[in-house]
């Protein structure tokens, strides 16, 4: 089986864009797959409905790395509509392809923009409540 | 710079074995099994292969049989003895830290009606001699035992595991891919009944390997067709790799003692440079039973894939676990069996060293992962 990375995937993976944890946050996740041990965490904080900053921690491999970097360089500046239908097909069209292997990576960043929102959205209305 | 250190997966090719090989692939391509002077020429240097080989290994030359590789050899010994012994039993051993080849197939045998049993290891994946004596019963026909793990390098005492097949009359196979030239191997004392081997581990070429069945195990054909390998094996002969891996066997242990003094003087240099500059690292197994090409390490708080990834770009070749289990996502069944705890199973590389490694290779490789483990962990969730 071949593993062999795009270019766009291996930038991203040397030079990881957003990594970190934002101050502040509205709100921190943590996401991890079970099959491959792989973990990341998210911290995000919104202004006026949209994604004023996302940041993340890995501990994953390569293209968790390069895929958690891509998806917060894309939803930054999202509303939450906008955010809600990201999807890890677009990651995956972005960066020119994945590895068979390798798509479950996009999956876990996406999965943890998703919970970041409802996260989110879940201490909005314990708020409003 | 570009730094090998994967050497367990293959290696490169000696160029003496190289040019022992030309020959056949050129003016000297009879067919070893035709009768006219160019097959029978050929079939001459087949049978002088053979009997160095088996020379080498103190084993009786017509039970050596040549393959594709280990793989090739260790489904032909388990699936073979295991079918044509069912009259002393049903019943299979095999170690919890084997190879997939003999793994899988066992597991395969096993859902095909046969009894299988996995022998527990100990920290250093050496089997639990005291709980392999209680596994292995009156009806056990194989007790299948690798010479030297290829993921951790623990190397098996393996008289005493024969010792405790041959009690209960089980015959017992080692695969010794790893352990060439690392150990020295007397088949015969050391009670070694079948053993899987393969050239592109000892600097040969790849594609080529033996399976060594003594001769009087009852054992089932492996390939129907020719006449080739006594009917066992049809197929025209590879003699450009056999002779390849003849070759290749004679210098492995003619130079061996000058080779694993190299080898392990390299080996602990770089394990001492590690402990030295990297934190938050650790051996995987012990280094007492652990062959002198080998070290496996975890690296706290960060992942194996992207370390091998990171040093793979920086021109330094290591892999996680094998080169088998790198492109399935599960994490080395080995270092689960010696007691890894789940967390940790994810942050392993393997370095193995080789002939053609030196010491300003070393340096480079140490300089680089201590960079390598310094980004990575610098975005680490993991406190
Ligand atoms: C211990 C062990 N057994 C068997 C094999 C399979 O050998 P081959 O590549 O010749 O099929 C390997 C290496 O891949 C190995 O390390
Ligand atoms: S292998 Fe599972 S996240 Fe990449």
């Amino acid at each position: 089986m071949a593993l062999n990375y795009t270019k766009k995937t291996v930038n991203h993976f040397l030079k990881p864009k957003n990594v970190g944890e934002v101050k502040n946050a509205d709100a921190q996740i943590e996401v991890g797959n079970m099959v491959c041990g792989d973990q990341l965490s998210f911290s995000m904080k919104l202004k006026d409905g949209k994604i004023k900053d996302i940041k993340f921690l890995s501990f994953g491999c390569a293209s968790n790395i390069a895929t958690a970097s891509l998806m917060t360089e894309k939803v930054k500046g999202m509303t939450i509509a906008q955010a809600k239908k990201f999807s890890w097909k677009d990651i995956v069209d972005d960066l020119g392809g994945l590895p068979k292997q390798k798509i479950h990576c996009s999956m876990m960043a996406v999965e943890g923009l998703q919970r970041l929102i409802n996260s989110y959205e879940d201490r909005l209305k314990i708020k409003q409540a | 710079m570009n730094v090998y250190l994967d050497n367990a997966a293959t290696t490169r090719i000696d160029p003496r074995v190289l040019k022992a090989m030309m020959p056949y692939l050129s003016e000297k391509y009879g067919n070893a099994s035709s009768i006219h002077a160019l097959g029978q020429d050929n079939n001459l240097i087949l049978e002088q292969t053979r009997a160095a080989i088996a020379g080498l290994l103190k084993a009786e030359t017509s039970g050596l049989l040549f393959t594709s590789g280990a793989s090739e050899a260790n489904n032909y010994i388990l699936r073979g003895i295991m079918s044509a012994n069912k009259a002393k039993g049903k019943h299979l051993v095999v170690s919890a830290i084997e190879h997939p080849s003999v793994l899988q197939t066992a597991r395969e045998l096993s859902r095909a009606g046969y009894e299988l049993d996995i022998a527990p290891v100990d920290a250093d994946g050496r089997v639990d001699l005291k709980a392999l004596k209680k596994i292995v019963r009156e009806d056990t026909a194989l007790v299948s035992v690798m010479a030297v793990n290829n993921e951790i390098g623990t190397i098996q005492d393996l008289e005493a595991i024969a010792q405790i097949a041959h009690a209960k009359g089980a015959y017992f196979h080692s695969d010794i891919v790893q352990a060439i030239p690392y150990l020295r191997l007397d088949l015969k004392k050391m009670g070694i009944d079948a053993c899987s081997l393969s050239a592109h581990k000892f600097y040969g070429p790849k594609g080529i390997g033996a399976s060594y069945v003594r001769p009087g195990i009852k054992i089932n054909n492996l390939i129907s067709g020719g006449e080739q390998e006594n009917g066992r094996r049809a197929g025209t002969y590879n003699l450009a790799g056999i002779v390849g891996m003849g070759t290749a066997l004679e210098l492995a242990y003619k130079e061996r003692s000058v080779y694993l003094k190299d080898v392990k003087l390299l080996r602990d240099y770089l394990w001492k440079s590690l402990k030295k500059e990297i934190p938050e690292i650790k051996l995987n197994g012990g280094l007492k039973y652990r062959s002198a090409n080998n070290l496996n390490i975890r690296f706290g708080r960060i992942e194996g894939e992207a370390i091998l990834m990171d040093l793979s770009l920086r021109g330094i070749y290591v892999s996680t676990g094998s080169a088998c289990s790198a492109h399935n996502l599960k994490s080395s069944s080995v270092l689960s069996a010696i007691g890894l705890a789940d967390y940790d199973l994810n942050c392993n590389i393997r370095f193995t060293l080789g002939r053609f490694n030196n010491k300003k290779e070393i340096d480079y490789t140490v300089k680089n992962l201590k960079k390598t483990v310094a980004r990575l962990r610098a975005f680490s969730p993991v406190k």
